[in-house]
Formats: C-alpha cells, sequence, structure tokens
C-alpha cells in the first residue's frame, strides 16, 4: 500500500470519529429504548437437556425471529440447551433432523413446512425415542410423523378468517400477495382468503428484494385500479405495500398476516389495517416447553390434537394491549 | 466474414473511414437498444396500462433500482471482473448506516458517513485481495459474498436484538437524507423519484469516464490483456482496485436508498441482485469475458429488465407464470440484441 492511502485511510476514520462524537440525534435511537423489563423468574432445577429446534425459515426473517426468542425463553427458565438451526429447503432441513439424532439430543422441536422431505427422518427419531414436537407448519402432518403434539395455526382457516373480515368490511377486490413462490403454507393462505372473499387474485414478489417488491405491488395497484385491498403474508411486506399504495396513487387498504414492532405502529398509526396474528412467540415456546414438560412429567400439551396459536386478529381496537410486548421484540 | 480474399482493397482498409450508419451499428450498446423498444412495442400493445404517463415513473424507478449498480458492475465487467458480493453489499452499506446511527443515538448523517468509509474498505479489500492472490475474482468476491450475508444477518442480530435494524425515522437529519436519497417529486403527471434522476447522472458520468478520459481507456486495455496494458504502462493493479472501490461506493449509494426508503433494512434482503446488475450489464452489450462494454449499455440492459418485470404484471398476466414470462422475454431481447450485433459485425 502506498503511504498516502493510509494517510487518507487515517484521516477519514479520525474525521468519522470526530463528527460520530459531535452529531448526536436529539431524537430516536438506542438513547430512548425503553429497558424492558424481561421475565427473569428462576431456572429450573431439572437435569440439563439438549433440545434441537429446527425450522425452515430462511435466515434474516422477522417472523422467525420471535419463534426464536420464544423458544429461547422456554429454554431459559426450564434448564434447556438449546440448538437453534434453519433451513430453507426440505432436504436439507432433513439433514439437519439426521444431525439432531446423531447427536442423541434429549428433545426435537421441527416444523413440517415441507412434510415429504421430513417424514422419514422425523419418524426415525420418534422411533429412536428422541421426544418429537411440531410446530408452525404441518398440521396434517405431524401425527404420521410420530410427533406428540403441533404448535401453530392451520394456514387455510387463518386465510379464511382473512377472507371473511375482508367480507365483513365490504371490500371489492383484494390481491394476496406472496413473497415466496411455491411456499405451500403461503399458497394455503391465500386460498382460505379466496374461500371466503372469491374476487382475489395472487401477486408473486421476492421477498429478498424490497424495493423491487415495492414496485411490483405498485405497478399491480396501476395496473388493476378496481384493487381496494392489499392482503400480504408478512409484516415487512406490509410497510412495503403502504408505499406502493402511496405510490400508486390508489386508496387501497392494507391487511396482513404476522406482524413486528414496526407493524404494530403502522396498525397503531393507520398505515395497515389488521394484521392476522399467530402469536409465534408462543409457538416457540410452547414447542420447548412441552418437551421439558414431557420429559419431567409424561405431559403432553393438546390432548392429540393441534394446539391452535392463531388466528387472531390486530387491529386499532387493541393494538394497545401488544405495543409494549412488540416494543420488546417479543410481539 | 473470410470472403475477403477475392479481390485486394485499394485503400488499407484499418484506415478507411466507415458509413455512420456501420459505426453508429457497431456500438455495443445499440443491440440492446433494439432489445428494447421490441419489448417496449410489445408491452404497449398488450398491456393498456403501459400506455399511462404515471406508470412510466415506477417503471423508471423499477430500471434505476437495478440501473444504479448496473453502472459500476458494467465497468468493472468492462475491466475483466465480477463482484459476486454486488447485491448484499447494498445491504450491508444500508444496515451499518441504520445500525450505526441508531446504537450511538448519532445525527443519521454520521451513520451515512461511516457506511461510505466501510463500503470503500469493503470495495478496497476485494480489489487487494485480487490482485494480491491472483485467483479469478468469481472466487474472491464470492467469498465476500457469504461473509458479508453473514454478517448482515450476525451483527444485525447481536446489535438490534432482531434480523432488521432498527427504525431511525424519527432521528436528526433523516428527512435530509431521504430528501437526497430517497425522495420523489412531481414533474406534471409524472411521479419521479430522485433515484431516477440520480441514475441518469451515473450514466452520464459513467460515460463520460469510460470514453472521454485516460483512466476510461485504461479500463478498456486492463480488461481486453492486463499483461499487455502492463507493458504499456497502464497501472492495472490501481485501476481494478479502484473498478471495486467504484463498485463500493455505488453499492453504498444504492444502499442509502434501500435505508432511506423504508426507515429500516431487512437483514436477509439483497441475495440474487448481483446477478441482475450482471444481467442488465451483459443485456446491454458488455462481454462476460471483458473489454468491451459501455455504460449506456447497461442503463438500456436496466430498462429492459424494469420493462418485463413489470410489463408482466401491468399486462395482468397470470401470476403462476410470471418468472416463465420474464425468462422468455429477457431471451427474446437477447436474441433480437444478438441479431443486430450479427448484422452490424457483417458490414
Amino acid at each position: 500500500m502506498v503511504r498516502w492511502q493510509k494517510k487518507a485511510v487515517a484521516t477519514g476514520a479520525a474525521l468519522v470519529l470526530v463528527a460520530a462524537l459531535g452529531a448526536c440525534s436529539s431524537s430516536g435511537g438506542k438513547q430512548e429504548e425503553e429497558s424492558s423489563g424481561g421475565a427473569a423468574g428462576n431456572v429450573a432445577d431439572t437435569p440439563r437437556m439438549k433440545v434441537a429446534f429446527i425450522t425452515h425459515a430462511a435466515p434474516g426473517d422477522t417472523f422467525w425471529d420471535l419463534v426464536r426468542k420464544g423458544a429461547e425463553a422456554a429454554a431459559a427458565k426450564d434448564n434447556v440447551e438449546l440448538q437453534y438451526s434453519g433451513a430453507p429447503e426440505g432436504a436439507d432441513q432433513a439433514n439437519l433432523v439426521q444431525t439432531a439424532i446423531d447427536q442423541k439430543v434429549d428433545g426435537l422441536a421441527v416444523t413440517l413446512a415441507k412434510p415429504d422431505a421430513m417424514q422419514a427422518n422425523v419418524k426415525k427419531a420418534a422411533d429412536g425415542g428422541i421426544p418429537v414436537v411440531a410446530l408452525n407448519g404441518g398440521i396434517e402432518a405431524w401425527q404420521a410423523a410420530g410427533a406428540l403434539g403441533y404448535f401453530g395455526q392451520d394456514e387455510r382457516i387463518a386465510g379464511q378468517a382473512a377472507g371473511a373480515k375482508l367480507t365483513e368490511l365490504g371490500a371489492k377486490k383484494a390481491v394476496c400477495v406472496i413473497q415466496e413462490q411455491g411456499h405451500v403454507g403461503l399458497e394455503a393462505r391465500c386460498q382460505g382468503v379466496k374461500d371466503k372473499f372469491p374476487n382475489v387474485e395472487k401477486l408473486y414478489i421476492t421477498g429478498t428484494d424490497m424495493p423491487g417488491s415495492q414496485t411490483t405491488m405498485t405497478s399491480k395497484l396501476q395496473q388493476d385500479k378496481s384493487i381496494d385491498y392489499v392482503v400480504t403474508l408478512g409484516a415487512p411486506f406490509a410497510l412495503a405495500a403502504v408505499k406502493s399504495v402511496k405510490d400508486a396513487g390508489s386508496s387501497a387498504k392494507v391487511g396482513t398476516f404476522d406482524t413486528n414492532k414496526d407493524l404494530i405502529g403502522a396498525i397503531k398509526s393507520g398505515d395497515v389495517q389488521w394484521a392476522v396474528d399467530q402469536q409465534p412467540y408462543l409457538q416457540g415456546y410452547l414447542a420447548v416447553d412441552s418437551l421439558w414438560l414431557y420429559k419431567t412429567n409424561g405431559n403432553t400439551i393438546g390432548g392429540g390434537q393441534p394446539t391452535l396459536t392463531g388466528p387472531a386478529f390486530i387491529d386499532k381496537g387493541n393494538v394497545a394491549a401488544v405495543e409494549k410486548f412488540a416494543a420488546g421484540g417479543t410481539r | 466474414m473470410a470472403s475477403t480474399l477475392t479481390a485486394p482493397p485499394t485503400v488499407d482498409d484499418r484506415v478507411s473511414s466507415r458509413s455512420l450508419g456501420a459505426r453508429l451499428l457497431s456500438r455495443p450498446e445499440v443491440g440492446s437498444l433494439v432489445g428494447a423498444v421490441v419489448v417496449l412495442v410489445f408491452f404497449l400493445i398488450v398491456a393498456p396500462p403501459f400506455r399511462e404517463l404515471a406508470t412510466t415513473g415506477t417503471i423508471l424507478y423499477q430500471s434505476a433500482l437495478i440501473g444504479v449498480m448496473a453502472v459500476p458492475v458494467a465497468l468493472l465487467m468492462i475491466g475483466g471482473e465480477f463482484d459476486l458480493s454486488a447485491g448484499v453489499a447494498v445491504t450491508t452499506a444500508g444496515l451499518t448506516a441504520g445500525l450505526f446511527s441508531y446504537q450511538f443515538s448519532t445525527n443519521v448523517w454520521v451513520g451515512v458517513a461511516v457506511s461510505l468509509v466501510v463500503m470503500i474498505c469493503i470495495g478496497a479489500f476485494n480489489g487487494w485481495l485480487l490482485m494480491r492472490t491472483g485467483l479469478p475474482s468469481f472466487l474472491v468476491t464470492l467469498g465476500t459474498f457469504f461473509i458479508l450475508q453473514g454478517l448482515n444477518l450476525g451483527v444485525t442480530r447481536v446489535l438490534s436484538g432482531t434480523v432488521s435494524s432498527n427504525s431511525i425515522s424519527d432521528m436528526d437529519g433523516f428527512s435530509s437524507a431521504q430528501a437526497v436519497f430517497a425522495s420523489e417529486f412531481k414533474l406534471g403527471p409524472l411521479n419521479v423519484k430522485i433515484l431516477v434522476v440520480w441514475w441518469i447522472v451515473f450514466v452520464a458520468l459513467g460515460t463520460w469516464v469510460l470514453l472521454k478520459t485516460k483512466v476510461g481507456n485504461w479500463i478498456f486495455a486492463v480488461g481486453g490483456d492486463a499483461a499487455a496494458a502492463r507493458a504499456v504502462g497502464v497501472p492495472v493493479k490501481r485501476v481494478k482496485i479502484g473498478l471495486f472501490i467504484t463498485v463500493g461506493v455505488f453499492a453504498w449509494f444504492s444502499g442509502m436508498h434501500l435505508l432511506f426508503n423504508q426507515a429500516v433494512v431487512q437483514s436477509g434482503e439483497g441475495v440474487g441482485k448481483e446477478f441482475i446488475y450482471i444481467i442488465a450489464a451483459v443485456v446491454g452489450g458488455c462481454l462476460l469475458t471483458g473489454g468491451y462494454g459501455s455504460v449506456v449499455g447497461s442503463a438500456i440492459g436496466a430498462l429492459i429488465f424494469g420493462m418485463t418485470q413489470l410489463g408482466v404484471v401491468y399486462a395482468g398476466w397470470n401470476a403462476d407464470w410470471f418468472k416463465a414470462f420474464l425468462g422468455v422475454m429477457l431471451l427474446l431481447a437477447t436474441i433480437v440484441n444478438l441479431a443486430v450485433k450479427r448484422r452490424a459485425d457483417l458490414r
């Protein structure tokens, strides 16, 4: 490296430091963050157990963040060593189950979004004496895979709830925005919406490309001006949809599945009308907690039936109750 | 092509002047321009909303989202290298600025500046590693691609506790930064995003550098034959490292747009966009082997991609088939491109 380059870098770094020290923001930022008093209860005195928690989540999805937080909270309380991992591809996820079997874990929590790929390995774990619970996806498949319980919602029923809501609100035409092509759960949601509200069209966007998603929704709204409701299937896309509606000069309203912190804010301000909440935190929490209960007391949750964590609606009427938990990152 | 054996030319064909038409046709971007016109006419016919002026703003914006990054990627490809980390680097830039401002509660412009420094360093690192090891840029930047993807998620989670950066919309400097990076204005019935204006500026700037400056000649030279370029005194290392830094700077700019458009950045974004940038450059006439191409071409490539992406929606075709339509349209555009170029070469 040439000397002047080093000098330039050093000068640049120094400048930035000086600027950083002298330019504090008067509002927002970490300084305003509330310290949310977490539930720092006592840890169970049961022997330490190891639970593998294997999802089909793509990295960087706010929804799965909440599932994970719930699982971690239960793990901390139950003296559980949690191994969280995930792979969007069915075959990769099945491999992760195999590695959990190889490690002889004491419990396995798994999502069955792609049941066909997962079935064999999950069954193998259950037959080998590892207690298994399913969560989030696979409401038709968990019993056959030998799981003790299921925590989640029926995506079709959740979709129908949203569809019924649209009918109730007197919507005329809706577009159902899918952020991942070929995802069984997401397709089921849109199908559910269609069951109860026939005048709905599908639109595919690329979930990892937020500005591109925004323009695609804008163009749909410009193409079909009769659309008066946009239903997205994830919180970040609802926030992009709000921008699209504005860009297109449309008067369409936005409803969504799933929530995160910013979305709760958007419901409060009226940008987003409602969210179908399946309580991801609860899914993660119950999955781990049920394994602990089974191990320590032989209990199963649900009595052989799926335990439904949704669908529930969050709208302007009840958003205040959820808000403070969302700020802490657990709703 | 091989028929020159017959009549020996009376004048030296190296210095003979060609007609204006032939010269125009031999420009790298001409094929793609014809392709773009074909796509435009096609969608004007099949998609009624395409004819409205209001939708033009959306299409230009979609194209600018690709086009801004296609400028440095095209320059880099002309210089004979790839950057597979360009897509996630945009996310890195946005996250850096957002997280820094939030964590230290600074004016957002400080985060913007820090992000610029970080992005220059990442670009310089890519270039330096490439020059130091002599490995193909495909491998080096594939490594950076994975590293950045992991850092985007890992660092964001450690700092913000979730997988997206915290919202900075209520912090000092946000509105002025938004005005620069992600605002919009009315031009008659047209809603123009500021990014489109920047895109045009960048394309003009890139073209000027490439065609009118010494550095531009150097870029062509290092991409055509690095050894020969070195032999005639072109600073090959500096040019290539400079090109990677340019990609870093543009990724910074795109990242700032990402951040100030939404006030938050999702850490998983940007994967796969690096190929879209490369596609735009290639559709626009850049050779995969380097040494040939144009910045204007990359803009036309971005325009083709943007028009097709939204055109399928405007046409109201069944969404299930979206990607298939997209692929067919892109193939058509490139085939037209190729056909035009073949004709041009025959002259």
